[in-house]
């Protein structure tokens, strides 16, 4: 990394440091969420009625159970970075694919609700939608906006998990080594965080 | 800290060493000294490209009547420079610098706290500038919304902006890392007794903005997010036609687009507490008022952006607020002036090129913090609001501060960073068109806009015509200063004379180490044992 010299024979690692950082990056990630969550709550004092009803049609039985399975990925990526600061490499490797199993299903149920919603002429720019209210293009256009950016960091959390898991096999995650994998941790219950907002919000907003 | 110990030490300096040679070594270097020259050598260059674009406006507004461009091309004009100067030079400005190249070195560590994440930043910089560039010449034409890309237009409007709002979006995490780097380097790196109160006033005012950028630049990138999704799908959040509010388009856009400000501000002032008592002998007045006036501007400044819309339609009651507020700010502001002024008094001054440029630097941006302070009040705002005023206004304290700064920091650091010296008398005669043309140039502006020249027109009525001329001669002193500056910058760095290692007699760490730094910075980690700014032992406070 760097060039000669007395000090560039033992890498740097700086745990703390590694934490500091990360959590700076999850204020960043919660400021981006925020400027929306600023215009949801603007826009739903400006049209009650229609976030009313917009929410009532919204499916909350893949909302709830997508929840469940998202708080469920949590605990497993939590007990991952348990089990490896104990020394249990398999079991650490065994729970984080669970994690990535269970986005993998939070994302699947995430496409066949937006396919069945788009299906009936709902989205922005949709035939169905032009018809309603302007507050029901604003709940819908950020319903859209707001769980799509929260789809992209699942995705991109599958991402990190996914290089997580190839580290944890690489053997460059280990007992006395693992501020990796606790980051990786600490932004996939970001993601998990976002969405306990989300789901009121919207799915229980009626 | 004492200014010996300057001997003795070996490794090669950072410019020679590195296991690759060539482009390679720089483009793929991890060094903050390195990373700092990439930025300073593209930000340069952007800084051309938009003066050239700034002269080309003056050109049009010699003559009344339509001469070198059309109507839309001014207004791509406009934009093209605005983007360039504040997102490509202005906003990274002196923290990207001087920050990358001086905060490990004045807190004596030997690099920031994530090197790669460092690079990575430059890499998210140049890869903005390049889609920023693609927009120019791609789709139907250049951006024509002004820099501000406000809604509805900026959704309406035929050109090019989806592509330049994604520029902007990707400079942006250049931003966020930025300060995610600095902040842990400074919680993390500092030498051992490198207190808080012990570091540079460079430092502190890099550390106020790394907050700015960490905690404001993701509401610009939702901000710019949405206009993208509104051009593209057209989710209505901004658009009236379909329950959208544009208002809330103005109020996200400021809520980051006004801590930006002091984005650009605070590490220029960080300059300039460095470099007013290097060249005046003397303590810093004030050590503390100035530090934590570092920290209220960042946090003040974050409350008052909708100074900005007092004409769009708030509320009375908003309207009231975000005026004192705004009044509350200069506050910090001025509490750094007055410390500076004081740090002169009874000091040694030598006239250096780098104190002319800080001296002008304070001269200017007060002028640029007092018409700030005006617009502020809202009876005046309404009859200045879009007007040459706020041009002027703004490019008191953008280019009369920052800018200043960013050349006073230049000159001052210069030796040390490329351990060559440059001509001071060229340096100096340097100053002379630049500091007349500024004035000629925006002093005029701000009379125009007084007068009620508004704002981004192509064409003027006759009783602005004096004034428009007047200003486009300034902008050719101007210019000529600029080019007579970076010219015998440039000569240096090929034929300058070897800089000694403390060149002004400077006390901070920076100048205990060799001309240019070695690799490593230090070959031991210092220890520190006093304050900065101990120029006469025994006597400070």
């Amino acid at each position: 990394m760097s060039g000669p010299g007395p000090a560039a024979a033992a890498p740097h690692r700086d745990y703390q440091g590694a934490k500091i950082g990360m959590w700076l990056f999850v204020f960043t990630e919660l400021i981006l969420f925020g400027g929306l969550f600023l215009l949801y709550s603007a826009y739903r004092t400006k049209y009650p009625h229609e976030f009313h009803e917009g929410g009532q049609e919204l499916n909350v039985v893949i909302g709830v159970a997508n929840t469940i399975v998202l708080l469920t990925s949590s605990l497993t990526v939590a007990m991952s970075i348990t089990a490896i600061q104990k020394g249990e490499k398999r079991r650490a490797r065994i729970l984080l694919a669970i994690t990535l199993l269970l986005a993998a299903v939070f994302l699947v149920d995430k496409v066949v609700e937006w396919s069945a919603e788009i299906g009936r002429g709902i989205y922005p720019n949709g035939p169905e939608l032009l018809k309603r209210p302007q507050g029901a293009i604003i709940f819908f256009g950020l319903y859209y906006t707001m769980t799509g950016l929260h789809g992209l960091h699942v995705l991109a959390g599958i991402g990190v998990l996914a290089v997580m898991l190839a580290l944890l096999t690489k053997d460059r995650i280990r007992s006395d080594d693992y501020v990796k994998l606790e980051n990786a941790g600490l932004y996939w219950h970001l993601v998990d965080v976002i969405w306990i907002f989300l789901l009121p919000l919207f799915y229980l907003a009626a | 800290m004492g200014t010996t110990a300057t001997a003795g030490l070996d490794g090669a300096s950072f410019l020679d060493a590195g296991r690759r040679r060539g482009i390679l070594g720089w483009i793929l270097s991890t060094d903050h000294k390195r990373v700092g020259i990439l930025y300073l050598a593209a930000m340069v260059s952007f800084f051309f490209v938009g003066a050239g674009i700034g002269v080309t406006m003056r050109l049009v507004a010699l003559s009344m009547n339509p001469t070198i461009v059309g109507p839309q091309t001014y207004n791509a004009l406009f934009t093209v420079h605005g983007v360039i100067m504040i997102f490509l030079f202005v906003i990274p400005g002196l923290s990207a610098v001087f920050g990358n190249f001086f905060l490990p070195i004045l807190i004596g560590a030997r690099d920031v706290a994530f090197p790669r994440l460092n690079l990575a930043s430059w890499y998210f910089f140049i890869a903005g500038a390049a889609l920023a560039i693609l927009s120019l010449f791609t789709g139907n034409g250049p951006p024509d919304t002004g820099w501000s890309f406000y809604a509805p237009y900026s959704l309406r409007t035929g050109t090019n902006v989806t592509l330049a709002v994604f520029a902007a979006f990707v400079i942006g995490f250049s931003s966020i890392f930025t300060g995610i780097n600095f902040i842990t380097t400074v919680h993390r790196m500092r030498a051992p007794g490198m207190t808080w109160h012990r570091m540079p006033l460079f430092v502190w005012s890099v550390y106020a903005t790394a907050w700015v950028q960490v905690l404001a630049t993701p509401i610009l990138g939702i901000t710019l997010l949405l206009v993208i999704l509104e051009r593209v799908f057209g989710i209505g959040v901004f658009d009236p036609a379909k329950g959208g509010d544009p208002l809330l388009y103005q109020h996200l856009f400021w809520i980051y687009s006004h801590p930006a400000v002091y984005i650009m501000i605070l590490p220029a002032m960080g300059a300039i507490s460095e470099i007013i008592p290097t060249h005046a002998r003397r303590t810093a007045f004030g050590y503390k008022a100035i530090a934590y006036s570092s920290l209220s501007i960042a946090g003040v400044g974050s409350l008052v952006w909708a100074h900005h819309m007092f004409t769009s339609g708030m509320s009375e009651t908003a309207n009231m607020v975000f005026s004192l507020l705004t009044f509350l700010v200069a506050i910090p502001s001025a509490i750094k002036v007055f410390n500076w002024t004081a740090t002169l008094y009874k000091g040694s001054i030598d006239l250096s090129p780098p104190m002319l440029f800080a001296l002008t630097f304070v001269f200017l941006f007060t002028i640029g913090g007092l018409t700030g302070v005006m617009q502020g009040a809202l009876a005046l705002n309404v009859h200045l609001h879009d007007t040459y005023w706020i041009v002027g206004h703004f490019h008191y304290v953008m280019f009369g501060g920052t800018g200043m700064a960013f050349f006073a920091a230049l000159l001052h650091w210069f030796p040390k960073m490329f351990g060559k010296m440059y001509n001071r008398k060229v340096a100096t005669l340097a100053w002379f068109p630049i500091f007349v043309g500024f004035n000629m140039l925006y002093f005029t502006m701000l009379v125009l806009g007084w007068m009620g020249m508004p704002r981004r027109y192509f064409q003027h009525l006759p009783q602005f015509h004096t004034g428009h001329v007047v200003a486009t001669v300034g902008s050719w002193f101007l210019v000529a200063g600029l080019l007579i500056l970076f010219g015998n910058l440039v000569v240096a760095l090929f034929r300058g004379e070897k800089a000694p290692a403390n060149p002004w007699g400077g006390v901070t760490l920076e100048w205990t180490i060799p001309s240019p730094p070695p690799v490593e910075n230090f070959h031991e980690i210092p220890t520190v044992t006093g304050r900065p700014y101990a120029f006469n032992p025994g006597r400070t406070r």
